[in-house]
Protein backbone atom coordinates (compact mmCIF):
# COMPACT_ATOMS: atom_id res chain seq x y z
CA UNK A 1 0.00 0.00 0.00
CA UNK A 2 2.64 2.28 -1.04
CA UNK A 3 -0.02 5.16 -2.38
CA UNK A 4 -1.66 4.81 1.06
CA UNK A 5 1.41 5.57 3.00
CA UNK A 6 2.22 8.61 0.30
CA UNK A 7 -0.99 9.90 0.21
CA UNK A 8 -0.96 9.63 4.06
CA UNK A 9 2.38 11.83 4.29
CA UNK A 10 1.20 14.48 1.95
CA UNK A 11 -1.68 15.32 4.44
CA UNK A 12 0.68 15.16 7.24
CA UNK A 13 2.90 17.51 5.14
CA UNK A 14 -0.07 19.72 4.19
CA UNK A 15 -1.21 19.65 8.05
CA UNK A 16 2.71 20.77 8.91
CA UNK A 17 2.82 23.54 5.92
CA UNK A 18 -0.35 25.33 7.36
CA UNK A 19 1.19 25.40 10.77
CA UNK A 20 4.60 26.32 9.55
CA UNK A 21 3.05 29.19 6.86
CA UNK A 22 0.52 30.16 9.78
CA UNK A 23 3.91 30.88 11.90
CA UNK A 24 5.22 32.91 8.66
CA UNK A 25 2.11 34.98 8.58
CA UNK A 26 2.37 36.18 12.32
CA UNK A 27 6.17 36.44 12.60
CA UNK A 28 6.64 38.13 8.89
CA UNK A 29 3.57 40.04 8.22
CA UNK A 30 1.46 40.57 11.30
CA UNK A 31 4.42 42.11 13.42
CA UNK A 32 2.82 45.50 13.44
CA UNK A 33 -0.09 44.19 15.83
CA UNK A 34 1.17 40.64 17.40
CA UNK A 35 4.84 41.53 18.04
CA UNK A 36 6.08 37.45 17.72
CA UNK A 37 9.32 36.40 16.75
CA UNK A 38 10.62 39.73 16.52
CA UNK A 39 13.14 41.03 19.43
CA UNK A 40 13.59 44.43 18.08
CA UNK A 41 11.80 47.13 17.01
CA UNK A 42 11.96 48.55 13.08
CA UNK A 43 9.84 45.92 11.57
CA UNK A 44 10.20 41.77 10.61
CA UNK A 45 12.60 42.49 7.97
CA UNK A 46 15.01 44.40 10.08
CA UNK A 47 18.63 43.29 9.76
CA UNK A 48 18.28 42.93 14.08
CA UNK A 49 15.52 40.78 13.69
CA UNK A 50 16.75 38.89 10.51
CA UNK A 51 20.12 38.29 12.65
CA UNK A 52 17.95 37.25 15.49
CA UNK A 53 16.07 34.65 13.77
CA UNK A 54 18.86 33.40 11.70
CA UNK A 55 20.92 32.78 14.78
CA UNK A 56 18.15 30.80 16.53
CA UNK A 57 18.29 27.39 16.28
CA UNK A 58 14.07 27.33 16.86
CA UNK A 59 13.73 29.10 13.57
CA UNK A 60 16.91 26.79 11.95
CA UNK A 61 14.98 24.10 12.36
CA UNK A 62 11.20 25.14 11.31
CA UNK A 63 13.09 26.01 7.97
CA UNK A 64 14.27 22.69 7.30
CA UNK A 65 11.02 20.72 8.63
CA UNK A 66 8.68 23.26 6.68
CA UNK A 67 11.25 23.24 3.45
CA UNK A 68 11.00 19.32 4.03
CA UNK A 69 6.94 19.11 4.37
CA UNK A 70 6.55 21.95 1.14
CA UNK A 71 8.74 19.94 -0.80
CA UNK A 72 7.41 16.33 0.10
CA UNK A 73 3.89 18.30 -0.59
CA UNK A 74 4.82 19.70 -3.71
CA UNK A 75 6.22 17.11 -5.91
CA UNK A 76 4.08 14.49 -4.55
CA UNK A 77 1.04 16.93 -6.11
CA UNK A 78 3.25 17.38 -8.88
CA UNK A 79 3.66 13.86 -9.78
CA UNK A 80 -0.37 13.21 -9.46
CA UNK A 81 -0.87 15.59 -11.52
CA UNK A 82 1.98 14.24 -14.56
CA UNK A 83 0.53 10.95 -13.56
CA UNK A 84 -2.79 12.21 -14.62
CA UNK A 85 -1.54 12.14 -18.15
CA UNK A 86 -1.53 8.49 -17.99
CA UNK A 87 1.94 7.93 -18.38
CA UNK A 88 3.28 4.47 -18.76
CA UNK A 89 4.64 2.00 -15.82
CA UNK A 90 8.20 2.73 -17.07
CA UNK A 91 8.19 6.49 -17.23
CA UNK A 92 6.06 6.21 -14.19
CA UNK A 93 9.35 4.94 -12.58
CA UNK A 94 11.24 7.43 -13.95
CA UNK A 95 9.27 10.50 -12.87
CA UNK A 96 9.08 8.71 -9.35
CA UNK A 97 12.98 8.17 -9.60
CA UNK A 98 13.41 11.49 -10.78
CA UNK A 99 11.36 13.79 -8.13
CA UNK A 100 12.91 11.71 -5.29
CA UNK A 101 16.02 12.56 -6.31
CA UNK A 102 15.48 16.29 -6.91
CA UNK A 103 13.51 16.61 -3.53
CA UNK A 104 16.62 15.27 -1.58
CA UNK A 105 18.97 17.47 -3.23
CA UNK A 106 16.86 20.42 -2.63
CA UNK A 107 16.12 18.96 0.76
CA UNK A 108 20.10 18.67 1.55
CA UNK A 109 20.62 22.15 -0.10
CA UNK A 110 17.67 23.94 1.60
CA UNK A 111 18.86 22.40 4.88
CA UNK A 112 22.35 23.43 4.75
CA UNK A 113 21.28 26.91 4.05
CA UNK A 114 19.02 26.77 7.08
CA UNK A 115 21.59 25.24 9.10
CA UNK A 116 24.53 27.33 8.23
CA UNK A 117 22.70 30.58 9.00
CA UNK A 118 23.54 31.05 12.25
CA UNK A 119 27.07 30.92 11.97
CA UNK A 120 26.73 33.49 8.92
CA UNK A 121 24.95 36.09 10.75
CA UNK A 122 27.12 35.77 13.41
CA UNK A 123 30.11 36.57 11.20
CA UNK A 124 28.01 39.94 9.90
CA UNK A 125 27.76 41.01 13.14
CA UNK A 126 24.42 40.45 13.59
CA UNK B 1 -53.78 16.63 -20.35
CA UNK B 2 -52.20 13.41 -21.62
CA UNK B 3 -51.30 13.23 -25.37
CA UNK B 4 -51.16 16.83 -25.82
CA UNK B 5 -48.35 18.11 -27.35
CA UNK B 6 -46.67 20.75 -25.52
CA UNK B 7 -44.11 21.85 -28.23
CA UNK B 8 -41.85 20.27 -30.54
CA UNK B 9 -38.26 19.20 -29.94
CA UNK B 10 -35.04 17.94 -32.27
CA UNK B 11 -33.67 14.76 -30.76
CA UNK B 12 -30.02 14.71 -31.94
CA UNK B 13 -28.87 11.58 -31.29
CA UNK B 14 -25.46 10.00 -31.79
CA UNK B 15 -25.70 6.52 -33.71
CA UNK B 16 -22.17 4.39 -34.17
CA UNK B 17 -21.86 0.69 -34.74
CA UNK B 18 -18.21 -0.38 -34.23
CA UNK B 19 -17.31 -2.71 -37.16
CA UNK B 20 -19.63 -1.22 -39.24
CA UNK B 21 -19.27 2.35 -39.08
CA UNK B 22 -16.20 4.37 -39.45
CA UNK B 23 -17.11 6.93 -37.15
CA UNK B 24 -19.66 8.21 -35.28
CA UNK B 25 -22.30 10.41 -36.75
CA UNK B 26 -25.55 12.01 -35.49
CA UNK B 27 -28.93 12.07 -36.21
CA UNK B 28 -31.53 14.56 -36.07
CA UNK B 29 -35.77 13.80 -35.18
CA UNK B 30 -38.32 16.20 -34.46
CA UNK B 31 -40.48 14.84 -31.99
CA UNK B 32 -43.62 15.97 -30.03
CA UNK B 33 -43.62 16.67 -26.55
CA UNK B 34 -46.27 15.16 -24.47
CA UNK B 35 -47.24 16.84 -20.41
CA UNK B 36 -44.87 14.24 -18.20
CA UNK B 37 -42.72 12.58 -21.12
CA UNK B 38 -39.48 11.61 -20.33
CA UNK B 39 -36.44 11.37 -22.64
CA UNK B 40 -36.89 7.54 -22.67
CA UNK B 41 -40.41 8.29 -23.83
CA UNK B 42 -38.83 10.24 -26.90
CA UNK B 43 -36.31 7.27 -27.61
CA UNK B 44 -39.03 5.52 -28.22
CA UNK B 45 -40.90 7.46 -30.53
CA UNK B 46 -37.83 8.41 -32.15
CA UNK B 47 -37.52 4.32 -32.81
CA UNK B 48 -40.83 3.95 -33.85
CA UNK B 49 -41.10 6.86 -36.23
CA UNK B 50 -37.74 7.17 -37.92
CA UNK B 51 -35.05 5.10 -36.98
CA UNK B 52 -36.25 1.61 -36.26
CA UNK B 53 -32.64 -0.17 -35.50
CA UNK B 54 -31.42 2.81 -32.75
CA UNK B 55 -30.24 0.81 -29.88
CA UNK B 56 -30.58 1.51 -26.32
CA UNK B 57 -30.89 -0.42 -22.41
CA UNK B 58 -33.82 0.29 -20.89
CA UNK B 59 -36.03 -2.04 -18.54
CA UNK B 60 -37.64 -0.63 -15.53
CA UNK B 61 -38.81 3.13 -17.00
CA UNK B 62 -38.67 4.43 -13.28
CA UNK B 63 -35.22 5.00 -11.67
CA UNK B 64 -35.14 1.45 -10.61
CA UNK B 65 -32.61 -0.98 -12.86
CA UNK B 66 -29.99 1.63 -13.90
CA UNK B 67 -30.19 0.42 -17.21
CA UNK B 68 -30.64 3.39 -19.18
CA UNK B 69 -27.90 5.26 -18.30
CA UNK B 70 -26.98 8.26 -20.86
CA UNK B 71 -25.07 11.51 -22.12
CA UNK B 72 -28.32 13.79 -22.41
CA UNK B 73 -27.72 17.04 -22.92
CA UNK B 74 -23.78 17.02 -22.28
CA UNK B 75 -24.39 15.63 -18.62
CA UNK B 76 -24.82 11.74 -17.35
CA UNK B 77 -28.32 11.03 -16.30
CA UNK B 78 -31.39 8.31 -16.96
CA UNK B 79 -32.94 8.70 -19.79
CA UNK B 80 -36.30 7.04 -17.92
CA UNK B 81 -35.80 9.54 -15.01
CA UNK B 82 -35.33 13.00 -16.91
CA UNK B 83 -38.43 14.34 -18.31
CA UNK B 84 -38.03 16.47 -21.39
CA UNK B 85 -39.65 19.84 -20.12
CA UNK B 86 -36.60 19.88 -17.60
CA UNK B 87 -34.02 20.35 -19.65
CA UNK B 88 -35.58 23.91 -21.06
CA UNK B 89 -34.43 22.93 -24.35
CA UNK B 90 -35.70 22.76 -27.58
CA UNK B 91 -33.01 20.69 -28.77
CA UNK B 92 -32.20 16.54 -26.89
CA UNK B 93 -28.51 15.26 -27.61
CA UNK B 94 -28.28 11.95 -26.81
CA UNK B 95 -25.30 10.16 -26.41
CA UNK B 96 -24.04 6.87 -24.77
CA UNK B 97 -22.41 7.52 -21.44
CA UNK B 98 -18.89 8.60 -22.07
CA UNK B 99 -15.75 6.28 -20.44
CA UNK B 100 -16.95 3.33 -21.76
CA UNK B 101 -16.55 1.78 -25.09
CA UNK B 102 -19.56 1.78 -27.03
CA UNK B 103 -21.20 -1.82 -28.20
CA UNK B 104 -23.98 0.19 -30.82
CA UNK B 105 -25.51 3.37 -30.69
CA UNK B 106 -26.19 4.28 -27.28
CA UNK B 107 -25.54 1.06 -25.38
CA UNK B 108 -22.09 1.21 -23.97
CA UNK B 109 -19.60 -1.89 -22.92
CA UNK B 110 -20.30 -1.75 -19.03
CA UNK B 111 -17.65 -4.87 -18.69
CA UNK B 112 -15.02 -2.99 -17.35
CA UNK B 113 -16.74 -1.62 -14.69
CA UNK B 114 -18.89 -4.58 -13.32
CA UNK B 115 -15.26 -6.33 -13.47
CA UNK B 116 -13.62 -4.02 -11.04
CA UNK B 117 -17.23 -4.06 -9.02
CA UNK B 118 -17.32 -7.98 -8.35
CA UNK B 119 -13.06 -7.77 -8.13
CA UNK B 120 -13.52 -5.59 -5.12
CA UNK B 121 -16.23 -8.05 -3.33
CA UNK B 122 -19.30 -6.46 -3.72
CA UNK B 123 -20.74 -8.61 -0.20
CA UNK B 124 -20.58 -9.73 3.36
CA UNK B 125 -17.29 -11.43 3.74
CA UNK B 126 -17.44 -12.98 7.35
CA UNK B 127 -15.32 -16.19 8.53
CA UNK B 128 -18.66 -18.08 9.42
CA UNK B 129 -19.27 -19.56 5.60
CA UNK B 130 -21.34 -22.25 7.41
CA UNK B 131 -23.93 -19.76 8.92
CA UNK B 132 -23.91 -17.95 5.50
CA UNK B 133 -25.08 -21.30 3.49
CA UNK B 134 -27.29 -22.56 6.50
CA UNK B 135 -28.60 -19.39 8.53
CA UNK B 136 -29.44 -20.46 11.86
CA UNK B 137 -30.29 -16.43 13.15
CA UNK B 138 -30.25 -13.25 11.80
CA UNK B 139 -26.70 -10.89 11.67
CA UNK B 140 -27.18 -8.13 14.79
CA UNK B 141 -27.24 -4.75 13.25
CA UNK B 142 -28.70 -1.43 14.84
CA UNK B 143 -30.49 1.54 13.11
CA UNK B 144 -27.42 3.56 14.09
CA UNK B 145 -25.00 0.86 11.76
CA UNK B 146 -27.25 0.66 9.05
CA UNK B 147 -26.99 4.57 8.35
CA UNK B 148 -23.09 3.90 8.35
CA UNK B 149 -23.57 2.87 4.85
CA UNK B 150 -27.75 3.00 3.81
CA UNK B 151 -27.07 6.11 1.58
CA UNK B 152 -24.74 3.91 -0.74
CA UNK B 153 -26.04 0.67 -0.67
CA UNK B 154 -28.62 2.66 -3.04
CA UNK B 155 -26.55 2.90 -5.53
CA UNK B 156 -28.10 0.80 -8.95
CA UNK B 157 -24.94 0.63 -11.04
CA UNK B 158 -25.86 2.85 -13.84
CA UNK B 159 -22.42 4.11 -14.68
CA UNK B 160 -23.30 7.84 -14.66
CA UNK B 161 -20.92 8.28 -12.00
CA UNK B 162 -18.21 6.66 -13.65
CA UNK B 163 -18.96 8.61 -16.84
CA UNK B 164 -18.95 12.18 -15.42
CA UNK B 165 -15.55 11.00 -13.65
CA UNK B 166 -12.46 12.83 -14.79
CA UNK B 167 -9.74 10.71 -13.49
CA UNK B 168 -12.01 7.33 -14.69
CA UNK B 169 -11.38 9.20 -18.33
CA UNK B 170 -7.93 9.80 -17.67
CA UNK B 171 -6.30 6.67 -15.97
CA UNK B 172 -7.61 3.26 -17.40
CA UNK B 173 -6.15 1.12 -13.94
CA UNK B 174 -8.57 3.61 -11.78
CA UNK B 175 -11.08 1.38 -10.29
CA UNK B 176 -14.17 4.71 -10.74
CA UNK B 177 -16.41 5.61 -8.38
CA UNK B 178 -19.38 3.05 -8.84
CA UNK B 179 -16.77 -0.07 -7.66
CA UNK B 180 -15.13 2.01 -4.91
CA UNK B 181 -18.57 3.43 -3.55
CA UNK B 182 -19.12 -0.08 -3.30
CA UNK B 183 -16.03 -1.44 -1.54
CA UNK B 184 -16.95 1.54 1.03
CA UNK B 185 -20.69 0.72 1.27
CA UNK B 186 -19.65 -3.04 2.73
CA UNK B 187 -16.83 -2.22 4.74
CA UNK B 188 -18.78 0.16 6.64
CA UNK B 189 -21.22 -2.71 7.09
CA UNK B 190 -20.90 -4.26 10.95
CA UNK B 191 -21.59 -7.27 9.51
CA UNK B 192 -18.41 -7.20 7.20
CA UNK B 193 -15.58 -8.40 8.12
CA UNK B 194 -13.64 -8.09 4.70
CA UNK B 195 -11.53 -4.84 5.33
CA UNK B 196 -8.13 -6.31 5.07
CA UNK B 197 -9.12 -8.72 1.94
CA UNK B 198 -10.33 -5.67 0.06
CA UNK B 199 -8.08 -3.29 1.24
CA UNK B 200 -5.14 -5.50 -0.85
CA UNK B 201 -7.26 -5.38 -3.77
CA UNK B 202 -7.13 -1.56 -3.46
CA UNK B 203 -3.08 -1.24 -3.37
CA UNK B 204 -1.93 0.90 -6.36
CA UNK B 205 -3.53 2.88 -8.82
CA UNK B 206 -6.60 1.07 -8.55
CA UNK B 207 -7.36 2.93 -4.99
CA UNK B 208 -8.97 5.63 -4.16
CA UNK B 209 -5.86 7.74 -4.02
CA UNK B 210 -5.85 9.08 -7.68
CA UNK B 211 -9.55 10.27 -6.88
CA UNK B 212 -8.91 14.30 -6.30
CA UNK B 213 -12.37 15.12 -5.27
CA UNK B 214 -14.14 16.55 -8.43
CA UNK B 215 -17.29 15.49 -6.96
CA UNK B 216 -18.72 15.28 -10.77
CA UNK B 217 -20.20 11.85 -9.45
CA UNK B 218 -21.72 12.97 -7.23
CA UNK B 219 -23.72 15.60 -9.00
CA UNK B 220 -24.28 13.50 -11.95
CA UNK B 221 -26.00 10.44 -9.38
CA UNK B 222 -29.80 9.79 -10.04
CA UNK B 223 -30.34 8.02 -6.46
CA UNK B 224 -27.91 10.65 -4.54
CA UNK B 225 -25.24 7.83 -3.46
CA UNK B 226 -22.55 10.45 -2.86
CA UNK B 227 -19.81 8.35 -4.13
CA UNK B 228 -17.19 11.27 -3.59
CA UNK B 229 -18.02 11.21 0.28
CA UNK B 230 -17.67 6.96 0.35
CA UNK B 231 -14.41 7.78 -1.61
CA UNK B 232 -13.41 10.60 1.07
CA UNK B 233 -14.44 8.12 4.03
CA UNK B 234 -12.19 5.38 2.45
CA UNK B 235 -9.24 7.13 2.76
CA UNK B 236 -9.98 8.06 6.00
CA UNK B 237 -10.70 4.53 7.06
CA UNK B 238 -7.35 3.23 5.30
CA UNK B 239 -5.36 5.98 6.73
CA UNK B 240 -6.74 5.25 9.77
CA UNK B 241 -5.64 1.62 9.59
CA UNK B 242 -2.15 2.31 8.76
CA UNK B 243 -2.09 4.26 11.70
CA UNK B 244 -3.67 1.88 13.58
CA UNK B 245 -6.72 3.83 14.70
CA UNK B 246 -9.45 2.03 13.24
CA UNK B 247 -11.92 0.27 15.02
CA UNK B 248 -12.11 -3.57 13.84
CA UNK B 249 -14.89 -5.21 13.15
CA UNK B 250 -14.74 -8.78 12.68
CA UNK B 251 -18.22 -8.96 12.11
CA UNK B 252 -21.82 -8.49 13.60
CA UNK B 253 -23.14 -11.78 16.00
CA UNK B 254 -25.93 -13.97 14.98
CA UNK B 255 -28.78 -13.66 16.67
CA UNK B 256 -32.07 -15.61 17.10
CA UNK B 257 -34.19 -14.65 14.25
CA UNK B 258 -37.81 -12.61 15.78
CA UNK B 259 -40.36 -14.76 16.58
CA UNK B 260 -43.14 -12.75 16.39
CA UNK B 261 -46.78 -13.42 15.27
CA UNK B 262 -47.46 -12.91 11.70
CA UNK B 263 -50.11 -10.48 10.84
CA UNK B 264 -53.37 -12.29 9.26
CA UNK B 265 -53.14 -10.17 5.85
CA UNK B 266 -49.31 -10.57 5.22
CA UNK B 267 -48.66 -14.20 3.44
CA UNK B 268 -45.67 -16.05 4.38
CA UNK B 269 -42.31 -15.78 2.83
CA UNK B 270 -41.59 -18.75 0.27
CA UNK B 271 -39.52 -21.75 1.43
CA UNK B 272 -36.36 -21.76 0.61
CA UNK B 273 -35.43 -23.74 -2.73
CA UNK B 274 -31.50 -23.87 -2.68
Amino acid sequence: MRDRTLWTWHLFAGLVILVFLGLHMVIMHLDATLHVGNPFPGGAVDWANVAARMKSMFFAITYVVLLGAALFHGLYGFRNVLFELNPGGGLRRLVDAGFTLVGLALFVFGAWVALAAPGVAMRMGG
Amino acid sequence: MAGTSLKTVTYHVRRFEPGKDAEPRWEDHRVEVTPGMTVLDGLWKVKELFAPTLAWRSSCRMGICGSCGMLINGRPRLACNTQIEELKSDVVAVGPLPNFAIIKDLVPDLYSMFDTHRDLMPFLLRDDTKEQEAPTGEYWQTPHELEHYLQFSYCIKCGCCMAGCPTVATDPEYAGPMPLAQAHRYDSDSRDGGFAKRREVLSGGRGPWRCHFAGECSRVCPKGVDPAKAIQLMKQDLVFDMLRLRTRKPGSKVVEAPHGKRKDDIPAAPTRTA
